[in-house]
């Protein structure tokens, strides 16, 4: 697997704790490659709520470096961070992704008014914004001009969650970071937004990390990591 | 999307709440600009009625209680003057014009106000304006009368009506000169001075209702003179109230004050009408204070309101915050965009408070010129509106980082999960 290219997150010998002495995360070394498919597993309690919150930079762990997409997330300022994360990661979370004041477009391009970086890809691309918006959730299969009409709030949660991917893919991040996104949704529907998911970090060339406690999406994926084997504090816990 | 974009958007969504709040910024604004707004005006009006005269002479009193009766009819004179003095000193050779007043008779609660024809050749109110006439014209005969706008406009009255005046302004036990019936020759165009609320008659006519009484009782039937008679008699007023005086330059009004102040045969004042209007504003100022208080008192409740309506709404706008930082919003975007609500919602009060404050002006104009002889002049927002504005969207901005502040305490502390 892509071995031979840099890692775009890898960390070293991570320690991280909420309250001093006890631990909550101790991995001694994960790396994830360029346009990876992970697969996260971990059950509630295993740790997942805080390596998210590493990866994405809101926290700093104690012990170790996190490194993603070549950066030392720990040498930066909170507000690097602030600004890093907005560039390069993209998220999708498990229920209310939308901001529900907003039209389907206005959720899809407002990352970019936050990374300069992503509205430059978006630039380049020869695309205005609202087009680059537009063709994202056509390929994600929501090209019906009435649904974007609709106020977000009257979607399917299916329809948010795809709504919310064309969000985190906008502008192509390096990193794209799905926490449970699948699991409001019918199965049926799990495994087609999966696909289009893939589909659409291919395109863009984007790796992504997929979290979530459902074992019977395991096998879609590249690369699956326990996260209850990973983290050793989990076992000591 | 800018933050004032998405402030925008995100009031709009909460249309209900959000118009309340503002509505309530509006009406406290409104209130404390009104109250300002007719305390200014008052007292605009109160500097129009006087504005073209130089000094007022009256029997000796304190120079308020002068003002208040011989201008704006509050109040009742002490003494009179004599004829002969008001002759020598309005012979003067500084005084360009003198308008004598003689009062004391009434018609139906309006004053009836003795006077020559000066009053519509001198008088200036206002901005050098004179009286003008809506219909008809000056007193040119004994029984004729000039009565002023609000007369005409409350009693229905017009050029050609006969009136009968009464004798004191006390409503009880009045004594009517009925034998003496007077005709309307003119009706004024208002002017928001008092001279909207009189009847004007010449000083001859007072002289001529009052020839048959006797130490102020009417006369038993044989010695009555009938309306007919005094029109042949010569009719040489004894005594005015007070009268107003226009000088030839203002630089001799100190010492026509003091010639008058001095003067050997009769105990008189002279005020500046200015420095009389001072002590006044002196003595209502407390009460204007404390009503402009209050009013301010009540703009920073509905400041107040909004503030506990924002931090109210911080819970369950909690993970809308934890998705704004989820998609690259900075923690000071998140305060940015909470003090941006706060001033949206007052910057909109306010201009719905100046929009309410105006259609209430346009509402009330006709009416306080008419109950209260106030003219309210409608003027675009002057300094201290403009000051009040300001100030109210600083303090809403102000207190707005209150609510800001907890939002981007706990979009720290969240980071990007997004709690259930």
């Amino acid at each position: 697997m892509s071995g031979h290219l840099p890692p775009v997150i890898e960390l070293d010998s991570v320690e991280f704790s909420w309250k001093e002495g006890i631990p909550v995360l101790d991995i001694p070394e994960l790396k994830l490659y360029p346009q990876e498919k992970i697969f996260i597993r971990g059950p509630s309690g295993s740790g997942k709520t805080t390596l998210l919150g590493l990866l994405g930079g809101v926290i700093t762990p104690q012990q170790g470096t996190v490194n993603v997409l070549g950066q030392d997330l720990a040498a930066m300022s909170a507000a690097q961070r602030d600004h890093f994360r907005a560039d390069q990661i993209g998220f999708v979370f498990q229920l209310f992704n939308l901001i529900p004041y907003l039209s389907v477009i206005e959720n899809v391009v407002l990352p970019l008014g936050f990374a300069p970086r992503r509205q430059q890809k978006v630039s380049e691309s020869g695309r205005t914004n609202q087009q680059e918006a537009l063709r994202l959730l056509q390929h994600l299969g929501l090209d019906d001009p009435q649904l974007l009409q609709r106020p977000v709030t009257e979607l399917s949660i299916g329809q948010q969650q795809r709504v919310a991917a064309a969000r985190a893919l906008i502008g192509s991040p390096g990193l794209v970071i799905a926490d449970e996104p699948t699991s409001a949704l019918d199965s049926n529907l799990r495994t087609a937004f999966i696909q289009l998911l893939f589909d659409e970090c291919q395109a863009t060339g984007s790796t992504l990390v997929f979290v979530s406690h459902d074992m019977a999406l395991e096998s879609q994926f590249d690369r699956s990591i326990d996260l209850q084997q990973l983290n050793l504090a989990g076992e000591v816990a | 999307m800018s933050i004032m974009g998405l402030a925008l958007k995100s009031l709009k969504n909460r249309r209900a709440t959000a118009l309340l709040t503002i509505f309530s910024i509006a009406v406290s604004v409104a209130l404390l600009l009104g109250v300002e707004r007719i305390r200014v005006e008052a007292r605009n009006s109160f500097t129009s009625t006087v504005s073209g005269t130089d000094l007022i002479v009256g029997a000796r009193s304190s120079s308020l209680n002068l003002l208040l009766y011989s201008v704006f009819h509050i109040g009742n004179a002490t003494n009179n003057i004599t004829w002969e003095t008001y002759q020598e000193l309005a012979g003067d050779e500084a005084v360009k014009w003198t308008i004598p007043l003689s009062l004391g008779d009434s018609h139906r609660g309006y004053r009836v106000l003795g006077t020559s024809d000066a009053m519509f050749s001198s008088f200036q109110y206002g901005d050098g304006q004179s009286l003008a006439f809506s219909e008809g014209k000056p007193f040119s005969v004994l029984y004729d009368a000039v009565i002023g706008s609000e007369v005409a406009a409350k009693l229905g009255y017009k050029t050609g009506d006969s009136v009968v005046l009464s004798h004191g302004v006390n409503s009880d036990s009045l004594q009517q000169h009925d034998d003496k019936p007077f005709r309307i020759s003119g009706v004024l165009q208002p002017t928001g001075t008092p001279l909207d609320k009189v009847i004007m008659v010449s000083l001859e006519g007072i002289e001529a209702l009052h020839i048959d009484w006797i130490n102020g009782a009417p006369p038993i039937a044989a010695f009555s003179i009938s309306a007919k008679d005094t029109e042949a008699m010569s009719l040489q007023p004894e005594s005015i109230t007070a009268f107003l005086v226009g000088l030839n330059s203002r630089i001799s009004a100190f010492r026509y004050q003091r010639l008058v102040n001095e003067y050997g045969e009769e105990a008189l004042t002279a005020i500046l009408p200015g420095v009389a209007l001072g002590e006044l504003w002196q003595l209502v100022g407390t009460a204007e204070s404390a009503l402009l208080a209050v009013s301010g008192l009540v703009v920073i409740a509905g400041l107040l309101g909004m503030l506990t309506m924002i931090l109210s709404s911080l819970g369950e706008r909690r993970r809308e915050m934890a998705v704004l930082r989820a998609v690259g919003a900075r923690p000071r975007h998140i305060f940015t965009l909470m003090v941006t609500e706060s001033v949206l919602y007052a910057a909109g009060g306010v201009m719905l408070g100046f929009t309410l404050l105006y259609g209430l002006l346009f509402t009330l104009q006709p009416i306080f010129q008419l109950q209260l002889g106030l003219h309210l002049a409608i003027t675009p927002p002057g300094e201290f509106e403009l000051i009040l504005a300001t100030l109210v969207v600083i303090s809403a901005a102000l207190l707005g980082s209150i609510p800001a502040w907890r939002a981007y305490k706990n979009s720290l502390a969240d980071g990007l999960t997004v709690r259930l």
